[in-house]
């Protein structure tokens, strides 16, 4: 055997454990379904570097890792999502043939080049109805899981989906939804994110033409104070003013910077 | 955006590799220039009459945003191809283009021009703005020169809410492109002199949106009374012009059914003074 053989099992163990270990140095990005479509949250100081983003018009992105990796795949696949909805069609564009694509890049990367890509993402796109909503979880080696509910991902992802588990039901309103997804993101007894520290999207079905939006600001203030208002016991029905899907405001369909 | 040159050898996908404009148009130019309007080989003979065309297109400020609206019909020479067709498209939230000319090519160049607003807003995190968007459409006309010597001559009318003036902005072409910035009020298109002559007796600085809309049916109107190739509100089929509104709510597209209200009132006037209002001469 020549010297410095590694044999390709090794390799692999290798890279898997150095991808790994990138992933899990950063903070957990959370991505569930609830009662008007998905919801994405992620602990994010920045207000310019987004770990969430819209790929098109039903179709959300979200990753964990590290960020120039990341970026590449989130500018990648709205190249890919905008050239395939101008050539066909705008519904022709899915969240399943994304994934591909990245399961395919992510999976090329990791056998033939040195350095594995550190990041995991999830693909999501909203359908009519909630059981026509898609969530893909794609890891750096292109392995891709098909998921219902919840996904949490990142550093601490186990714990994090633990407790996500514990609040997670479905149909939960938007609030209630955040609320479980801030719930899982918080070590326990650790202090909550403040509104400024938090990347908050939704993919929302009862938005025309494009349905990802991106919640900052006083809404999200407002939303985050309903949440914590803890839910009287004979429920009078929060009276759910609709969930936005009406710009107020500034109009932020896209990722602001 | 750096070059993303330093990617695995693995990943030579143009997808991912393409070292980073958040144009969509050059990047389509680059890796698949086929889909590019105008890059079609050059026709042996102009092919102007036979193609559906897209006629009046009219567009002017109201307080607080810009309306645009347009007639729905569609001519190949002498016949009328399309009764109900669209020629004003949301091009973002805060922005519309209408079309005049060849119907093809302007549609696809709506399409293509959608996108590219897009997809820069998606790739850069923030959308352009008013000057940028009216510059990159005057790019895409000016592309598209060659067809329009060879008849495929397509004219847009672009508007926009601009937040920085909070108000609307108008930016009309011509085949070589332009974008010669409108004050007030433009109308594009075969029935447009008679468009702009209605407009220009009609239009009242900062009018409400709603009163804009009569304004430009009223507009409408007089463009298909005298040209041809512009169609008038058809009552039987109910078939109303496209009125899109811009403000600070964003793009919004008026229903028929508000339209047809609007309509109503003007065709109620027309049948005691069919040339419409009068303005006044002191």
């Amino acid at each position: 055997m020549p010297f410095g053989y590694v044999s390709p099992e090794q390799q692999m163990r290798d890279k898997a454990d150095y991808a790994r270990k990138g992933i899990a140095r950063g903070r957990s990005v959370v991505v569930l379904q609830y009662e008007h479509g998905i919801l994405f949250v992620a602990p994010n100081p920045s207000r310019a570097l987004h770990k969430i983003s819209e790929i098109y018009d039903k179709i959300g992105f979200a990753a964990v890792g590290r960020y120039n990796e990341f970026e590449a795949l989130r500018l990648g696949g709205i190249r890919y999502a905008d050239i395939n909805g101008y050539n066909y069609a705008r519904d022709d564009v899915t969240a399943r043939g994304l994934a591909n694509l990245y399961a395919q890049n992510l999976g090329q990367i990791f056998t033939e080049s040195m350095k594995p890509f550190e990041v995991e993402i999830v693909v999501a796109e909203v359908g009519d109805s909630s059981d026509e909503d898609h969530i893909y979880r794609l890891t750096f080696d292109g392995s891709v899981f098909d998921e219902t509910g919840l996904v949490a991902m990142g550093g601490q992802a186990e714990a994090v989906a633990a407790r996500l588990k514990e609040r997670y039901r479905e149909g939960l309103s938007l609030a209630e939804a955040l609320e479980a997804a801030l719930f899982a993101l918080t070590e326990p007894g650790g202090e909550r994110p403040p509104a400024d520290q938090l990347e908050v999207a939704v993919l929302d079905r009862n938005r025309t033409h494009r349905r990802f939006l991106r919640l900052n600001g006083p809404r999200l203030e407002r939303l985050l104070t309903e949440s914590v208002e803890p839910p009287a016991a004979p429920a009078p029905a929060p009276e759910q003013d609709a969930p936005p899907t009406a710009p107020e405001g500034d109009i932020d369909t896209g990722s602001d910077a | 955006m750096g070059s993303h040159r330093d990617l695995p050898a693995g990943m030579v996908n143009h997808i991912f590799t393409n070292s980073g404009v958040s144009s969509f148009t050059e990047f389509v130019g680059a890796y698949a220039p086929d889909l590019l309007p105008g890059r079609n080989e050059t026709l042996a003979a102009p092919v102007g009459d036979r193609i559906p065309h897209a006629t009046t297109i009219v567009a002017a400020t109201c307080a607080g945003g810009v309306v645009m609206a347009g007639d729905r019909r569609a001519t190949s020479g002498n016949i009328i191809s399309q009764r109900d067709m669209e020629k004003v498209f949301r091009t973002d939230e805060y922005s519309c283009m209408g079309i005049a000319g060849a119907a093809s090519t302007g549609i696809e160049m709506a399409r293509l021009y959608q996108v590219e607003l897009e997809h820069y807003e998606k790739m850069e995190g923030r959308t352009l703005s008013v000057a940028g968007k009216a510059n990159r459409l005057a790019t895409m006309i000016r592309g598209n020169l060659g067809m329009a010597m060879q008849g495929l001559v397509v004219v847009p009318l672009f508007a926009a809410y601009d937040p920085e003036i909070d108000g609307g902005r108008i930016f009309g072409y011509d085949v070589g492109g332009g974008p010669y910035e409108q004050q007030q009020y433009h109308s594009i298109g075969s029935g447009s002199i008679f468009a702009r002559g209605s407009l220009k007796k009609l239009y009242r600085e900062n009018a409400s949106p709603e009163e804009v809309v009569l304004t430009l049916i009223h507009a409408l109107y007089d463009a298909a009374d005298d040209d041809s190739a512009t169609g008038g509100p058809d009552v039987t089929r109910k078939i109303w012009p496209v009125v899109a509104q811009i403000t600070a709510d964003g793009f919004h597209r008026l229903s028929d059914e508000a339209v047809g209200v609007h309509v109503q009132t003007v065709l109620d006037k027309r049948m005691s003074s069919p040339d419409g209002p009068v303005a006044p001469l002191r």
